[in-house]
């Protein structure tokens, strides 16, 4: 492999990482809460969805992510409804959210647009373009720096809104009062309950924070990484953030990393077809399972051990 | 006669009335994944049964595959109704054709990319090589770095015969170019992935490829996209699809399914439906490569003029190009 290609290979990386890392802070907010959520996916792709609709309609990609987030919020609150007030099972309802979201995105974007649920291709304006970092040109000359730069710089907006949402969570998670009560609700709510606050309210927060952060991921992937909606153009990456989000014991900063390591993978997938080592050919496939190999493989206790909160999954009901 | 074998005749009365009734060789169509706007393959065949509709004033029936297990189903659901001829479009679809035209024997079935040999059944298979050829050619000529690319869909031999054609073509007016091949996946998910087509295309361009063919599907959207953004030329496939990003697509591999479609459903029609093998090629107008207003500015009066003769060469027998599907393996790298 070309050595100059490094630099391509650690940007792209980044760029597939950023779905992940959104969803993957979206899964932490709410599981650390004690709400389970498999519907990140569901919530990503209808986001997906109502930004490219969005700012196709109204010629504008703010509109578009202000729109997916309204839009990822409604699902979120339908969960949370489902899982805090109705005490469902959260699973149930989060693929219920995948399966509505899949559908009703497919079935909108025929009748609006008439391009079998695709919608029309967005011009630069209605998207989240590549911003080159001041200084970035710059370095262009310059051996090392130009590769960095390359990296770092020439990324969209929300790219590094995520990277900055990364310790932002992670701050307050562990250091705010929010943050402290959040968790204890997560581990163990009968306590916090005792202590005079709201149960629900606090999952609420959650769940809220975790729509939004998913609207932030569909936009991403609809009006940055590509042009256009197409059907079930998320691909799996909901789950991918959940297996990152397990891999990285539930914290914010592992999360980041794991993510990355995901993105990497899959970059190098995409670039790596027919590398060699020696005689062999290495399968593409080989990199594409990687992720879920090396989750099953955690999960299975060979790496390090994975706790998720306590009280994960559990309806909380006040008089038992 | 006890009740239960009356209640049968009477069903078995009543299922007759229906395909009686719908055997009045109505042609119905069954889409590949992807869909039937992707502005690619499956749209061309739409457009292929949409003229034929507007012209004969015949509705037809139509289905759109979302899985795997859905191929059968629709092809026998139409069987059952008695539509005639019954059109699968994909090579996917290879084995439910085979299955269902064998129990009925009456109707006719045609499919498109793949061979099924047998007596009411229609092949309807493409030349991709030689239109690929052509655009390989007219990449040759465009890319200034020497260096173009292809991004192929599914990993089968089909896709490899158009990558193989074009790496060909490239090579006639280049022999020292370099061409990346990349395929998006191993699965039907991969006709339907802009998103990593679009990935493929940067990586392609931060090699140094200046033209890149996509030959994916819906996913080929994501790699014109890509080009168009990283100022890199691209090519479209099935369709034309010039109009998708005008001035920076610098042509299409024009295969003219809706041609196909269009005469099965007609000569279903008029009973001149004929089962066997139809191979159509630059000599057929079944490929060719697509100039309107969009690409003109990109494609010079001398460029035309190479790939006019080579195309009248191929035609003649002149140039042979190499169908990577004969022996599976491909000449030019």
């Amino acid at each position: 492999m070309d050595p100059s290609l490094i630099p391509e290979i650690l940007a792209s990386s980044i760029r597939m990482a950023v779905p992940l890392i959104l969803a993957s802070l979206a899964g932490l907010w709410s599981e650390r809460s004690g709400i389970v959520d498999i519907g990140l996916e569901g919530k990503m792709l209808a986001a997906a969805f109502a930004a490219a609709s969005a700012s196709f309609y109204f010629q504008s990609a703010w509109a578009g992510l202000f729109i997916a987030i309204l839009v990822s919020l409604a699902m979120a609150l339908v969960h949370g409804y489902a899982s805090i007030n109705q005490r469902g099972n959260q699973v149930v309802s989060g693929v219920a959210i995948n399966m509505l979201a899949a559908g009703l995105a497919v079935v909108l974007g025929n009748t609006w647009f008439k391009e079998g649920g695709r919608t029309p291709a967005l011009s630069e304006a209605m998207r989240f373009m590549p911003i080159d970092l001041p200084g970035a040109t710059a370095l262009a000359d310059i051996p090392v720096l130009a590769g960095l730069a390359k990296i770092v710089s020439g990324h969209s907006l929300l790219t590094y809104l995520a990277l900055a949402l990364v310790p932002l969570s992670a701050w307050a998670l562990a250091r705010t009062r929010f943050g402290l009560r959040l968790r204890a609700v997560g581990e163990n709510p009968h306590a916090v309950d005792t202590a005079g606050i709201s149960v629900a309210r606090l999952r609420y927060q959650a769940v809220i924070i975790a729509g939004v952060l998913c609207g932030i991921a569909g936009a991403y992937i609809s009006t940055s990484l590509s042009a256009s909606f197409v059907r079930d153009m998320s691909a799996g990456r909901g789950f991918m953030a959940l297996a990152a989000l397990i891999f990285a014991n539930w914290r914010a900063w592992p999360a980041l990393y794991t993510c990355l390591l995901f993105g990497f993978l899959q970059a190098i997938g995409n670039f790596m077809q027919g590398a060699r080592i020696g005689q062999f050919e290495i399968p593409v496939q080989f990199f594409n399972t990687l992720p879920y190999l090396m989750t099953v493989v955690l999960l299975a206790g060979f790496i390090g051990k994975s706790i998720p909160p306590r009280a994960s999954g559990i309806p909380y009901t006040k008089d038992r | 006669m006890n009740k239960r074998t009356l209640l049968a005749a009477a069903a078995s009365l009543a299922m007759m009335a229906v395909s009686a009734l719908a055997a009045d060789d109505k042609p119905a169509i069954v889409f590949d994944i992807g869909g039937k706007f992707d502005k690619s393959f499956n749209e061309s065949m739409y457009n292929g049964a949409e003229r034929f509709k507007k012209e004969s004033g015949i509705q037809y029936g139509e289905f759109e595959i979302a899985n795997e297990a859905q191929r059968e189903q629709a092809i026998r659901n139409f069987a059952d109704q008695g539509y005639s001829p019954i059109i699968a479009a994909g090579f996917a679809q290879a084995a439910a054709v085979e299955k269902v035209a064998k129990e009925y024997p009456d109707l006719k079935f045609a499919i498109v990319d793949m061979v099924v040999d047998l007596p009411n059944v229609q092949s309807i298979v493409f030349k991709e090589q030689e239109g690929s050829y052509l655009v390989g050619m007219l990449a040759g000529l465009a890319s200034k770095t020497g260096k173009v690319g292809f991004v192929g869909g599914m990993d089968i031999p089909l896709i490899r015969k158009f990558g193989c054609g074009y790496v060909q073509g490239v090579k006639a007016v280049r022999p020292d170019a370099t061409v990346f091949q990349n395929m998006t996946g191993d699965t039907g998910a991969a006709w339907n992935d802009p998103v990593k087509g679009g990935e493929i295309t940067k990586g392609q361009m931060a090699q140094g490829a200046d033209v890149v063919y996509a030959a994916a599907g819906a996913t080929g959207l994501g790699v014109l996209q890509a080009a168009a953004d990283g100022g890199a030329l691209s090519i479209g496939v099935d369709a034309n699809q010039n109009y998708l990003h005008p001035g920076k697509v610098l042509t299409s591999m024009m295969k003219r399914v809706d041609v196909a479609v269009y005469n099965a459903m007609k000569s279903g029609k008029d009973g001149t439906f004929k089962s066997g093998i139809q191979e159509l090629g630059l000599a057929q107008d079944g490929v060719g490569y697509a100039m309107d207003d969009y690409n003109k500015p990109l494609v010079t009066a001398d460029m035309q003029a190479k790939v006019e003769a080579a195309k009248a060469g191929i035609i003649a027998g002149k140039i042979q190009v190499h169908d990577y599907t004969a022996d599976n393996k491909c000449p030019a790298e």
